[in-house]
């Protein structure tokens, strides 16, 4: 049964279904070149190109002001890119802005719901926004509720939730208009452990379910390896991009860290005697060599008594924390906390909304 | 059906594809942006406010402390003053209409003043991002700040009876269109700069110094009729102005007085000796309300 008003748009599915009955490649769902977004004298962006696969989870990782937030604004049509351009869901972010909204969801790192209303109020009145079709509504709205849990709070007061709740339920109003692409812009920030293992299980169940991109940006090294592929983003530049595992393959090396008695002369011993450059990481000496298990019974045959004793031996694999130090030079927790830049660019954002 | 799995038109790309959604799962199509999703948008909108105003209880009542300490703790102590030169019209009934644009307005600037909490909260960013005009976004606020304030102008019109101004059916529904006319402009001219200001103090501030001048110059407290020239000049420039006195000539209207008190008490307005006629005082304050929405308008549509 087909509704008047909706007929000029009906013939458009007809077309996609037979370009992909011919084969053709799908279209990303995300696409961008050579993006930049300037506030003032900041590049918070500069000049990015990436794409995402239909289908994919993509996740921007990076410190606190990097320009993992401004990205995302610009592709959900927020914030208007300063040069460059940038598709969703084969539509231009600037001259096709309705036609992107259409398509995408959005989860922002603050809340955007409205405590004085239920959260069934919420999202009814989302679906309104977007012109839902009226009789999907209340089919899919039951359905989104369900999965997030909260069919049965439905009726209370927003206002009451937990933080947790909350987070959820604005999932469940982002995926209410089946968007083609989810932005997620720090789904789990604020939130505890445990929720935020339970909002990960959310979005994967979401990946099962839906046929659905992801698109989000994180700072939590763990919550990157849920990402089919991860960018990773420092001081407006992606420095890096591929699949969790081949980044850390890329990084072609274990990281060893020894306690020792006396880790100046540890390092010394260690340039003198293997020519290895350490540092001090964590309160430990610690360095990278390839074949770390293998280089253990090594390092304790040439010891030299003289040495200052070794107290204990941590050999790791490389985790995504050593990919993003070995792309930009530093820890990402050192990485937020330095950064005079950083805070301009903030500022720079806040005082452009 | 409405519910098939489609993919959404895209007609820039007629080449590409993305696959129809796939499995059991309930997908919705957002159409295309069309006059009647525009409607949509700016009822649902306009049905938050009611919702809001509903629930809020507490400021139903509280929002009629002012109007009765001005009617009844104010007006009682002067009426006894102003006597000797209202011939015999009661004091209160004489305040009534400018009582009545206070409570107006008032409610209004509060239904205003929400989009700055919206976007203190972040809702506002909600609305923002929809595939809907902003225009759309700012006439469903107009229009419900409009509608809730003219229901607390009806409150206040409930309580008329006490003021001795007889409840008729043509009064009442007079004194609620002038109500509504009010309530949409002081809404409009709320939500333009609430497009500017980011912090509810600021907002709060401006009201105050925008609407007590406006109350005060306005007449809702005194005759028009023989003013010295400075505040006669500052009462023909107050926009209330022209809201009071047709609410006052209306209630005038359905009184009866000696034709020695209608002429002290209600004069009527004039600029350079002409007298303005009723449809003149309600066309300034309809256009004021216009211009000042397109404005809004305008600058909703630039914000990022």
């Amino acid at each position: 049964m087909l509704r008047p008003v909706d007929a000029p748009t009906q013939e458009a599915p007809r077309l996609d279904a037979f370009a992909s009955a011919n084969g053709a490649v799908p279209a990303p769902a995300i696409s961008v070149e050579g993006l930049v977004k300037r506030y003032g004298e900041v590049e918070a962006v500069r000049g990015i190109d990436f794409a995402v696969q239909a289908g994919e989870t993509f996740g921007f990782l990076g410190p606190n002001g990097a320009g993992k937030s401004t990205t995302i604004n610009m592709l959900c049509t927020l914030v208007q890119p300063s040069g460059g351009s940038a598709h969703v869901a084969g539509h231009d972010v600037v001259r096709e802005r309705d036609d992107v909204r259409r398509n995408i969801g959005l989860v922002f790192q603050e809340t955007t719901l409205d405590g004085y209303l239920t959260a069934e109020q919420n999202l009814s009145l989302h679906a309104e926004l977007y012109g839902m079709p009226r009789a999907t509504v209340a089919e899919r709205l039951r359905q989104v509720m369900e999965m997030v849990g909260l069919w049965e709070r439905r009726s209370s007061l927003v206002m009451t939730f937990s933080g947790g709740m909350k987070r959820r339920l604005e999932i469940a109003r982002g995926l209410l208009h089946s968007p083609r692409v989810l932005f997620l812009d720090e789904p789990t920030v604020g939130l505890d452990p445990q929720t935020r293992s339970s909002i990960w299980s959310y979005i994967e169940e979401l990946k099962r379910d839906e046929d659905i991109t992801i698109f989000l940006t994180t700072h939590h090294m763990d919550e990157a390896e849920y990402c089919d592929r991860i960018a990773i983003m420092d001081r407006g530049t992606i420095v890096a991009l591929d699949t969790p595992q081949a980044l850390k393959a890329s990084v072609a090396v274990d990281r060893v860290q020894i306690q020792t008695e006396d880790n100046e002369a540890a390092i010394a011993a260690l340039r003198e005697r293997f020519g290895i450059e350490a540092t001090v990481a964590e309160g430990a000496v610690t360095f990278g060599v390839p074949a770390g298990a293998e280089f253990v019974p090594r390092l304790f045959d040439e010891w030299d008594p003289a040495h200052p004793a070794i107290r204990s031996v941590n050999v790791s694999r490389p985790s995504l924390d050593d990919v993003f130090m070995s792309y930009t030079g530093t820890t990402i927790r050192d990485a937020e906390e330095s950064g005079q830049s950083d805070m301009h660019r903030n500022m720079a954002r806040m005082m452009s909304r | 059906m409405a519910a098939e799995t489609v993919t959404p038109a895209r007609p820039g790309q007629p080449g590409a594809s993305g696959g129809p959604p796939a499995g059991h799962v309930a997908s919705v199509r957002v159409p295309a942006r069309s006059l009647r999703s525009e409607l949509r948008a700016i009822r649902v909108v306009w049905k938050r406010e009611l919702i809001r105003f509903g629930r809020d209880r507490l400021r139903i009542l509280t929002s009629l402390v002012q109007p009765f300490l001005f009617l009844f703790v104010l007006g009682t102590g002067i009426s006894t003053l102003a006597a000797a030169s209202t011939h015999g019209v009661n004091f209160k009934t004489f305040i009534y209409p400018g009582v009545l644009c206070m409570a107006v307005m008032f409610t209004a600037m509060f239904s205003a003043a929400s989009i700055v909490w919206d976007r203190e909260f972040g809702f506002l960013r909600e609305m923002m991002v929809a595939p809907v005009r902003r225009s759309s976004i700012v006439l469903g606020k107009v229009a419900g700040g409009a509608t809730v304030a003219a229901l607390q102008g009806l409150i206040v019109i409930a309580i008329a009876g006490l003021v001795e101004i007889p409840y008729e059916l043509g009064l009442i529904l007079e004194l609620f269109a002038l109500s509504l006319l009010l309530a949409f402009a002081i809404t409009s001219f709320g939500v333009m700069f609430a497009a500017r200001i980011n912090q509810m103090q600021s907002f709060m501030a401006l009201m105050q110094m925008v609407i007590m001048p406006m109350f005060f110059l306005s007449g809702a407290m005194f005759s028009v009729a023989n003013l010295p020239p400075w505040l006669a000049v500052l009462n023909r420039l107050d926009p209330l102005t022209y809201a009071v006195e047709p609410m006052r000539r209306a209630v005038f209207a359905h009184l009866n007085v000696n034709p020695l008190a209608a002429k002290a008490l209600n004069p009527g307005i004039t600029w350079w000796g002409w007298h303005v006629p009723t449809a003149v005082q309600v066309a300034v304050i309809a256009l004021l309300g216009l211009a000042m929405l397109f404005i809004a308008i305008a600058e909703f549509s630039r914000a990022e």
